[in-house]
């Protein structure tokens, strides 16, 4: 009885020292930088002690409510956040882009035929529903290398709503004027009727669907795309080349941007030769002022951590690496967590 | 020796109920009324707080949310029209199904086809359906339904695409993967009640058909299922009831497309995967709009558990 209270009292005991010593970071929001954000702050948290971090992929626009709340110490968000949320926090918000990504057109033909290639006025209007055949003409005519089968293409779109189609829609609405006055832009848009349009949830559900689907094309994170061995399409940029998505042609899509002084910068078309058209930054979103020293300092290491070695994993994961200058412009941000 | 009193007096079959009896009893009723008060409670919580989110949407929508087809959030129009469609549709379409392979399953395996101990393992099997988690029923849907049905749903199309139901050719998720993938999911609901129902006739009934000289096919459909159809049809009304309301394999597998259409070959949408798709990012106008479509959801499913009674009440007074 006597060795079970000393028990006790020394776990009481450690467990206070422990709750003064450890500062816990929460943070909730985007799940499709999920992946590698779970990656750092796993590093993170077993490399520095006294810090843990833990990150809740509930969505992008959960993420900024929970931030709204204060229910969380930051959050993540694909969309960036909207100026009337950015005004209703008194501290003062400062995002950060910590990563980026792409997303990738993957189709499902027969004989699986490598890196399509798709001009800019025929994906967005697949995606409108006016082509509707893989051997239309125009799509025939930029790939006279490739037997294209004589299916009707089946269209296959995010069923929940998520920050994917609002970097997807954004884009086709830079290419196409048609687009941008019909479905538009938002992280649920009023798709085109036919039977040739299906929707899936979540990216694992538009992957399956597509894989499982002779004729259907869709769009998902390129991350996941990798990991799913699906084939990709190679898109045309503004410059009028072929790029397929990748490390090389996301980095030139990034630095054809400069970042504002608030850090949100938009690439709905990037310029440049080597640019993979649909790049899009993801930022985590910060209190300017916390009133926590220990926790805004925390906050800055974790930060600090996640662009210096954690960019180096990006590549592998399928995210883009930041380039060195926005790292720079970045990390300087990143001073006013307080 | 008092002990021993005790006991005896316990032990026999007359006499005044002792003061734990009149606990007991007591005791269990005070529970009962305390259970049922708490369902119509939680109830009423549910329909309060869902109705409440959902009144500035109805105010602002009103009847045109049921009879719109346009699902556009950043152009704030919504209807439900597509969604109620084939949620019907999806669910009658499984009941079709789970209904006929569910009785007959029920008959088969209650009425002496099989020796008591196969039965037994049979009946297991199709109740351990009903512990497959639905996402895992949505994956082997895409997985395996859909590529299994193809040749099927293209030849339908192709040889009775005349038919409206085979109108259009399948592009993946549809109607009737999703239906199929339904019908399995709520079998073991059809097969388990239904067989319970069978079981339930007494046994001097089926003896006295077999004395009028009756054959085995003739007492099964002319006396034990017609005895049992009550409890049969409370099978199905059951089972249309989880239809109805069954998400994350539908989510998976119709299409969510929001269109009219009568062939099942085409996708659809229906009410419970909107919601469960929409809810995790939807903003405050949007969760207002909804929450109207759970409130419409909870309707459909009173009416038709509605219409199941009185159906049932009336094949009862016809069959006396």
């Amino acid at each position: 009885m006597r060795t079970l209270l000393s028990l006790c009292a020394t776990l009481l005991v450690a467990g206070t020292v422990g709750a003064a010593d450890s500062v816990r970071l929460t943070g909730s929001g985007a799940s499709f930088p999920f992946p590698i954000y779970s990656t750092w702050f796993k590093a993170f948290s077993a490399k520095t002690a006294g810090v843990t971090v833990d990150y809740q992929a509930k969505g992008s626009g959960a993420g900024v409510q929970d931030f709204l709340n204060k229910t969380v110490d930051f959050a993540a968000s694909d969309s960036a956040m909207k100026p009337e949320d950015i005004a209703k926090v008194t501290e003062g918000v400062q995002l950060l882009p910590m990563t980026a990504g792409e997303i990738a057109i993957s189709y499902n033909l027969p004989g699986s035929p490598k890196g399509l290639k798709l001009p800019r006025d025929v994906y967005p209007a697949i995606f409108l529903g006016t082509i509707t055949k893989w051997t239309d003409p125009k799509i025939v005519a930029a790939n006279p290398d490739v037997k294209l089968p004589d299916l009707p293409i089946t269209v296959v779109r995010r069923a929940d709503s998520s920050g994917t189609t609002f970097v997807f829609t954004q884009h086709l609405s830079a290419v196409s004027e048609a687009f941008k006055n019909g479905p538009g832009v938002g992280n649920t848009v009023n798709w085109p009727t036919s039977d040739k349009f299906v929707a899936a949830p979540k990216n694992d559900g538009v992957t399956a669907t597509i894989k499982q689907t002779p004729g259907a094309i869709g769009y998902i994170e390129y991350s996941f795309a990798k990991l799913a061995k699906v084939d990709f399409a190679t898109l045309q940029n503004k410059a009028g080349k072929y790029v397929a998505p990748g490390t090389g042609g996301g980095v030139e899509a990034l630095l054809s941007v400069q970042l504002p002084p608030d850090m949100i910068a938009w690439l709905p078309d990037p310029e440049g030769a080597g640019a993979y058209p649909i790049t899009t930054y993801t930022w985590m979103i910060f209190r300017k002022k916390n009133g926590d020293a220990t926790k805004a300092s925390a906050m800055r290491a974790m930060v600090e951590y996640c662009l210096s070695e954690g960019q180096k994993v990006a590549d592998q994961l399928g995210y883009i690496p930041l380039p060195e200058k926005v790292v720079a412009e970045v990390r300087k941000a990143a001073g006013n967590i307080q | 020796m008092n002990v021993e009193l005790f006991a005896r007096d316990r032990s026999s079959v007359s006499g005044p109920p002792s003061a734990f009896d009149f606990f007991v009893d007591r005791g269990f009723r005070a529970l009962a009324h305390g259970g049922v008060l708490l369902i119509l409670f939680v109830i009423a919580l549910l329909l309060w707080e869902i109705g409440g989110k959902a009144i500035p949407g109805i105010e602002r929508y009103g009847l045109s949310f049921l009879t719109g087809s346009t699902w556009d959030v950043s152009r704030e129009q919504y209807g439900i029209l597509p969604a109620i469609w084939g949620t019907l549709y999806s669910s009658l379409l499984a009941l079709l199904i789970a209904g006929f392979f569910g009785v007959t399953m029920a008959i088969f395996l209650t009425q002496d086809f099989l020796p008591p101990q196969l039965a037994a393992v049979f009946r297991t099997t199709v109740e351990l359906l009903a512990a497959i988690p639905s996402v895992v029923y949505g994956l082997w849907g895409i997985f395996v339904v859909i590529p299994f049905i193809r040749p099927f749903a293209d030849m339908l199309h192709q040889q009775f695409g005349w038919i409206p139901f085979f109108s259009t050719s399948l592009s993946g998720p549809g109607l009737l993967p999703a239906s199929i993938v339904l019908a399995i999911m709520v079998l073991p609901t059809i097969a388990a009640v239904s067989q319970d129902a069978l079981r339930a006739v007494p046994f001097r009934i089926k003896q006295a058909a077999y004395g009028l000289g009756a054959t085995h096919w003739e007492a099964i459909l002319r006396v034990i299922v017609p005895t049992a159809s009550t409890g049969i049809f409370g099978a199905l009304v059951l089972g249309f009831g989880r239809a109805l309301g069954e998400t994350m394999a539908l989510a998976m597998l119709v299409g969510n497309s929001n269109q009219i259409a009568l062939s099942m070959l085409s996708p659809a949408n229906t009410l419970a995967a909107l919601l469960a798709l929409n809810f995790p990012e939807a903003g405050p106008r949007e969760v207002e709009v909804l929450m109207y479509g759970a409130l419409v959801l909870m309707a459909i499913t009173l009416i038709v558990n509605i219409l199941g009674s009185l159906i049932m009440m009336f094949a009862n007074r016809k069959l006396r």
